[in-house]
């Protein structure tokens, strides 16, 4: 049985040694480079003596940070990537969390890998991927492990301020590269376009698969998210056949008219997800792509990647929601009502995932997993554990899996998952502020930022940007003189929303 | 150019839009400013930017973007 996810790569490497594996505009990877890098920075970290840590990985997002990741999990480790994209202090608080020994960084990001708070070894990529590679040490290090033991670290929003660290295994990463596979037909002739950054779970549908099939990833420059008939020829010169986007990147082609100048015709997989598909624009990619598979996947990072699917197969109405479906073999879906029992039919409840798909938690956080990795409220026989993703969702008469609404204040921005609480926490930080209280407007998908305070709003949005990741940055900022409170003396977020609505109206 | 001013302004007020000429080429607009700023011109300049005139050089800077709306205009 499969224990490790590097066995993909280890059999690949064997059968299709000279494809390219990973590529973008400026270097691409062989399944025998990617082998033979990723062994040579494996034996570096094992000759430093670091075994079962986190190690920090701040490189551009290229192939090589790829080989980087996979170097550190052939070293027993697991990978934490930060990137120039976030800013400072978020990288501060990763920094603090996971205490790593060692920072991989490349010729671009080497200066500023200087700059940060890091107490530990800073290695340049290219220095060490010609480690001599020690055979024995690796393969003792491969044998010794153990399919629970972590292979990576990506960060989510937390509502204090504080991201989280989602830790995830190798038996669950393998699990879901196996069902997702399966569900959207993944083969060896697989051609994948990734948009999705490096440093969360959802590149995992690319990295993977490539492995397992010996299948072709190009990264896609995100500069060509831009400009829509240009991301189309990209596709096209790369003859990309499987994309797996957000939804924004989607419907900025199709919402542009780029399908009337260009369509990307290559394309049969378009598997979307993190957020709802206008069924407007979901349809002229329909129409682009009359013989073309369409997939919404749903999941959280807690549940490793995505746990949710729903093949779009019938016609439906503009006003109504794609489902998300059902879980992937081997995971269950548990709707669990206010009283903690299953929800009835028809009734909503919250969405609960069990199943191997669950990650190990929030590294160096026993406090913040224990709230919502919790013990089965059904299973009263023995220790079994579930995840409960603060969603809430119901089945249509279809048995079709609906998502409804969240239970609290996090949102679903541009794709990303973000708690409104964290971009307060950190407006509450900027000294001249004295109360900050958001809200979204989901028809327009703007994060709305009110605030009170002696500064004015220029200065707080150039402020902000050192602070919060680009798409966490608030769209619109409004000075109020007071802040509407509940009786209880908390941030009326009901108010300032139906003050918002009201302004909005007129 | 006024009211092209405005929507920038509206989007990054940090931002000096008369002056600054790498919009695109600087990464100070990404790609939701990009859907923001295309669907608030179609609105309010009553105009239709297909997706062919959606290149990094007509939207590098405010005085591209307001050509860009001048010559949809006479267009129409």
């Amino acid at each position: 049985m499969q224990n490790h996810v590097l066995d993909y790569l280890n059999h690949i490497v064997s059968v299709k040694p000279d494809k390219t594996a990973f590529a973008d505009d400026t270097q691409a990877l062989t399944f025998r480079q990617v082998y033979e890098q990723s062994r040579a920075v494996g034996t570096y970290i094992h000759q430093k003596g670091i075994y079962k840590k986190p190690v920090v990985v701040f490189m551009r997002k290229r192939p090589k940070e790829i080989a980087a990741f996979f170097g550190i999990i052939t070293a027993g480790d697991f990978y934490v990537p930060i990137d120039e994209e976030m800013p400072a202090s978020r990288i501060r608080l990763i920094l603090e969390n996971v205490k790593a020994e060692m920072l991989i960084c490349d010729g671009e990001t080497a200066e500023l890998a200087k700059q940060l708070a890091f107490d530990g070894e800073i290695v340049l990529y290219d220095d060490i991927c010609h480690t001599r590679i020690d055979d024995a040490a690796l393969k003792d290090i491969h044998d010794k492990a153990i399919d629970t033991d972590p292979i990576y670290i990506v960060f989510t929003s937390g509502s204090t301020g504080v991201p989280k660290g989602v830790a995830a295994c190798h038996r669950s990463v393998i699990d879901y590269i196996e069902q997702l596979s399966e569900v959207l037909a993944f083969d060896e002739n697989t051609v994948f376009g990734n948009q999705t950054p490096l440093y969360f779970d959802a590149c995992l549908k690319e990295l993977y698969p490539t492995l397992k099939f010996g299948a072709t990833t190009y990264l896609i420059p995100r500069e060509l998210f831009l400009f829509p008939v240009k991301l189309v020829e990209y596709l096209n010169q790369h003859q990309i056949n499987t994309i797996c986007w957000v939804v924004s990147a989607l419907t900025m082609i199709s919402a542009f008219g780029a399908f009337q100048t260009v369509v990307p015709k290559f394309l049969k997989t378009v598997a979307f997800g993190s957020e709802v598909f206008p069924i407007k624009q979901f349809e002229k990619w329909r129409a682009a792509l009359p013989d073309a598979k369409f997939v919404n996947l749903y999941g959280p990072t807690e549940g490793t990647g995505m746990c949710c699917y729903y093949k779009v197969e019938r016609d439906f109405a503009p006003d109504e929601a794609l489902p998300i479906g059902r879980p992937f073999k081997n995971t269950e879906i548990i709707l669990l009502n206010e009283k903690n029992e299953r929800a009835g039919e028809g009734e909503t409840g919250e969405i609960c995932i069990r199943g191997t798909s669950l990650t190990l938690g929030y590294y160096n956080n026993f406090e913040k997993t224990g709230e919502v990795f919790v013990q089965n409220p059904l299973n009263t026989a023995y220790p079994e554990l579930i995840y409960r993703t603060g969603d809430l969702g119901r089945y249509n008469e279809r048995g079709e899996l609906l998502f409804v609404s969240r239970k609290d204040y996090q949102i679903k921005h541009m794709g990303h998952r973000i708690e409104l609480g964290e971009i307060e926490a950190n407006v509450n930080m900027v000294e001249q502020v004295k109360l900050a209280g958001c809200i979204y407007d989901d028809v327009k998908g703007k994060i709305v930022l009110y605030y009170v305070g002696a500064i004015e709003e220029k200065d707080l949005a150039a402020a902000l940007k050192d602070k919060l990741p680009r798409y966490m940055l608030p769209n619109r900022i409004v000075k109020l003189e007071q802040m509407p409170l509940t009786a209880n003396g908390k941030l009326d977020r009901v108010t300032l929303k139906n003050n918002y609505q009201k302004r909005k109206e007129k | 150019m006024e009211e092209l001013l405005e929507i920038l302004g509206d989007l990054h007020p940090e931002v000096d839009f008369e002056t600054c000429e790498g919009l695109i080429d600087n990464k100070i607009l990404d790609s939701f400013d990009i859907v923001s700023i295309i669907s608030e011109i179609n609105d309010r300049f009553d105009i239709t930017v297909s997706a062919e005139k959606i290149t990094p050089e007509n939207f590098n800077s405010a005085k591209a973007i307001y050509a860009l709306i001048r010559e949809l205009e006479d267009e129409e």
